[in-house]
């Protein structure tokens, strides 16, 4: 009798215990083998499955089909009725630069000066960013970090939304960031004239000019020195630019804007380029095709830039693109910490245009493609990382729920911060009478 | 005889100042109706009589000369009524004092901006032309029915809809007046006592007017009324229950503070905006009996809207609080079926709680429920027809309907729809916010915070 009471005393006191870890540390990502079973995949690159099974081991996708066997061992989630989706890539966002958008204690994005290549985001990235988990869980799996400000703001890196240093997160990608000098007013707060405009924007065109010619010194230099020159870390961080080694990735958007990048992007020979914003694409998307530059668009869901266009030219911008024949991803481009909404962003394209399938490709495999990081992310493939979702419906549908989500193998808890509020607080406990 | 032509002489004033409002007569057959509040018919028609709902129901004949919309396939649902917008209005932040409730947007309505056209082209048919939340206590607004094509900005207001007036809370009050200008309020405590303040000032002066309204009537009276005041007047009227009160706040304890302060003064119409932390106090807010206006998912552009969460709505919702989404901005207030629809994303609320949250609910927030807000028999035909379910991603508002006025047709109306153009107007010179939204046009017009807020600094070029 009082062995079993004992036992009991010891067996209430260990599940106690249990209940208290549990509640008392936040949940992690669990690594391992997975097999998800019987769901409808979407490989992007390799048509739609039915009834398929994906095996995840060591980070990477090792078997993806019908007739697949299921390793021992192997955590089985059962997906009937379900479909999987490689992880969503936005192509621009301050995602762990930024905590708090009016505090620039906390925003560590636009680093003083206007020629700043050498500043690199990976460095200020906050694996803890609160924003972080809220944008995985609805399976947005890797972003493109990018600094703002000035002219040569800085180098944006890839990041895959898990990890605990800015190495454990990076997916392999950086380019430097240039603001293409822009011709339009900044928002309804921009009270220059037109003539301070013009002004402006050909002093920033010539400073561009006056920099890249010394880079292109600096290049030559150092090949005739064999890297030994004086330490100039502007330039040093745009000399893999003019060698072709590495992206400029240039914000531009007004279509007499987008125009003139074109022009000094020809005329400088800049070998890799990536424009961004493009809010403007559709009105010069031939001339982009041509120039065959690819673009990551957005934000989509926003306003048109001028008062007598048709009101819908956001959202068939990127459409408008695809059909001239560019290259385009899409970015969910939203200052407001939003960038779980990429698939939204992309639902409107698809919607106003671009077709769904065209819109999937331009949040999975297209700007894997544009970051030349396609060996490794953008679709449902074997031997590629395993970044993708398990979710109840079409992704950008709005009513639908993300179960799982994957990063580079490891299954991620589905909670964030915004989950945590909902679940405290949908029968909070005290209500009105404590 | 003198009596007669004074009263001609008024009521012919009277219809000079109260603009004609434009109203039509249309049929829309065979859609799926979604009206909200009396479920959803399947091909289903609505027959609209001189601006009014006249008649629902299946193989309705068109009356002659009645235009008729096959909306076959398609979705019909009430109009979209923005609970909080700052379009339409020239005028936003009289952002000069604490305490600015003489002012009213209803003085600075812009019926030519091409804004409104676009918040048609995403089936919104009123909104709420707030002012902004520079003030504790703001000014005036004013609801307007989005008829864009009128030229008159009377024409514009939606004859009859209560009076609403600004309240602001947290950050914006304090940071304009006691960082800004060293003034009271700098804390959430300051914001307190300036309302309070004026409430009591404002009971004092309808005091002193009830006192001399009673004893001017009485045989013998000598006297003078008191000093007239616009400012205390208002107070006055939010005391007699004549203005709701539409009050911008973000955190749960200032929410729970104005809660207090109106329970002191007894007053019962009260809508908070925006109330990123109503989730916290739903249940006093329930019990109450105030409204929520939120965002869907706003967050995380400044510190008061760290600890928001999307779920918001949901909460509120499930907890008995009259919840609506709202705007504050112009591409959200042309997309707000897609806020509505992240509520069932976030909380999985059903379609009708979803479409209330865009329609009755605001409706109520603003007190033209019984005119507004669904598609019922007798109420005004303010009708949006989409391609799909409003709450599907893929869906494409097609019409927009306004007092039975056709007023944006995805299919017929021309790419430029502006009604004026600005003679100065470099049509090279475009807006872009390629990095974000205006988050906030609350503060617009307090234009030098606003840009800081941005980031820019506007002092040097």
């Amino acid at each position: 009798m009082r062995t079993t009471y004992k036992k009991l005393s010891a067996l209430l006191l260990f599940f106690t215990g249990l209940i208290f870890t549990l509640s008392a540390q936040s949940p992690k990502g669990k690594s391992g083998t997975f097999a998800l079973t019987g769901a409808t995949i979407e490989t992007i690159t390799k048509g739609v499955i039915q009834n398929g099974t994906v095996v995840i081991s060591d980070g990477k996708i090792t078997a993806v089909g019908t007739n697949v066997t299921i390793p021992q061992g192997a955590t089985i989630i059962d997906c009937k009725g379900k479909f999987i989706y490689p992880g969503m890539i936005d192509g621009g966002s301050i995602l762990g630069l930024s905590e708090v958008g009016s505090d620039p204690r906390t925003n560590d994005y636009n680093e003083v000066g206007d020629v700043v290549p050498q500043m690199k985001a990976l460095t200020a990235v906050n694996p803890n960013a609160v924003a972080i988990p809220v944008t995985r869980v609805s399976g947005v799996t890797t972003t493109l970090v990018v600094p703002q400000g000035g002219l040569f703001s800085g180098t944006a890196s890839l990041i895959n939304l898990h990890g605990y240093t800015p190495d454990q997160m990076y997916a392999g990608f950086d380019a430097v960031v240039m603001n293409f000098p822009a011709t339009g007013r900044r928002g309804f707060f921009d009270r220059r004239s037109d003539e301070d405009i013009k002004k402006a924007n050909e002093k920033s065109l010539a400073k561009i000019n006056e920099v890249w010619e010394k880079a292109v010194q600096y290049h030559k230099l150092d090949s005739a020195n064999k890297g030994k020159v004086e330490y100039y870390p502007q330039l040093a961080a745009l000399l893999p630019v003019v060698r072709g080694e590495r992206t400029l990735l240039i914000d531009v958007n007004a279509s007499k804007d987008i125009q003139a990048a074109i022009k000094w992007v020809q005329e400088k020979k800049v070998k890799k380029v990536i424009f961004s914003g493009v809010s403007e694409g559709w009105r010069v998307a031939d001339e982009i095709a041509k120039a065959k530059i690819p673009v990551i668009a957005g934000p989509v869901q926003s306003l048109p830039t001028r008062d007598y266009d048709r009101y819908d030219r956001p959202y068939a911008n990127p459409g408008l693109m695809r059909k001239a024949g560019v290259t385009v991803a899409i970015q969910a481009g939203d200052r407001n910490m939003n960038y779980r909404n990429l698939p939204y962003h992309a639902g409107f394209a698809a919607a106003y245009g671009m077709g769904r399938e065209e819109a999937l490709k331009a949040v999975t495999i297209v700007p894997a493609q544009i970051f030349g990081v396609a060996d490794k992310l953008g679709s449902i493939e074997v031997g590629k990382s395993a970044n993708l979702f398990i979710c109840d419906g079409d992704p950008f549908e709005t009513k639908t729920q993300v179960q799982h989500v994957f990063i580079e193998g490891w299954q991620m808890p589905m909670v964030s911060r915004q989950t945590e509020l909902y679940d405290e607080f949908l029968q909070r406990s005290p209500g009105v009478k404590k | 005889m003198k009596k007669i032509i004074i009263t001609l002489l008024i009521l012919a004033s009277v219809s000079l100042v109260q603009a004609q409002v434009e109203r039509g007569n249309v049929l829309i057959k065979g859609g799926t109706v979604l009206t909200v509040t009396k479920g959803t018919l399947e091909n289903t028609d609505v027959l609209v009589r001189d601006g009014k709902i006249s008649q629902i129901g299946k193989g309705i004949a068109a009356p002659s000369g009645f235009r008729v919309i096959d909306a076959a396939g398609m979705f019909v649902m009430p109009g979209i009524i923005d609970a909080h917008s700052h379009a339409g209005i020239d005028a936003i932040n009289e952002a000069t004092a604490p305490v600015t409730a003489e002012v009213f947007t209803g003085d600075a309505v812009n019926p030519f901006q091409v804004g409104l056209y676009r918040a048609l082209a995403g089936g919104v048919t009123s909104i709420h032309a707030m002012h902004g939340s520079a003030n504790a206590i703001g000014g005036e607004c004013e609801t307007l029915k989005l008829r864009y094509g009128v030229k008159d900005p009377e024409a514009m207001k939606m004859e009859g809809a209560p009076r609403t007036i600004k309240f602001a809370l947290g950050e914006n009050p304090t940071r304009v007046h006691g960082s800004g200008n060293g003034i009271v309020p700098r804390t959430r405590m300051g914001v307190e006592f300036v309302i309070r303040e004026a409430f009591s000032q404002g009971k004092a002066y309808m005091e002193a007017w009830d006192a001399y309204n009673k004893a001017k009537v009485q045989k013998g009276f000598r006297g003078t009324p008191p000093a007239y005041n616009k400012r205390l007047e208002t107070m006055a009227d939010i005391l007699r229950g004549n203005i709701i009160i539409h009050c911008h706040s973000y955190r749960a304890d200032e929410i729970y503070m104005l809660l207090n302060v109106c329970k002191d003064f007894g007053i019962k119409r009260l809508v908070f905006q925006h109330v990123n932390e109503g989730f916290k106090v739903a249940p006093e807010l329930a019990a109450y009996g105030a409204g929520a206006s939120v965002f869907s998912d706003w967050w995380a552009y400044k510190f008061e809207v760290y600890y928001s969460t999307a779920y918001n709505a949901a909460i509120l919702t499930k907890n008995g609080v009259t919840t609506s989404i709202n705007s504050d901005d112009g591409e959200l207030m042309r997309h707000l079926y897609h806020e509505a629809g992240k509520t069932q994303k976030y909380g999985q609320l059903t379609d009708d709680e979803a479409l209330a949250l865009i329609t009755i609910n605001p409706a109520k927030q603003l007190g033209i429920d019984s005119r507004v807000g669904s598609i019922e028999v007798g109420k005004e035909a303010d009708i949006a027809i989409f391609k799909n379910h409003p709450l599907s991603v893929y869906t494409i508002p097609m019409i927009t309907i306004v007092d039975g006025i056709v007023r944006f047709d995805r299919e017929k109306d021309a790419d430029d729809q502006r009604i004026y153009v600005d003679p100065k107007q470099t049509i090279d010179v475009t807006l872009h916010t390629s990095t974000g939204h205006d988050h906030e046009s609350c503060m617009q017009g307090a234009v030098y915070e606003t840009a800081k807020l941005f980031g820019f600094n506007l002092l040097e070029k």
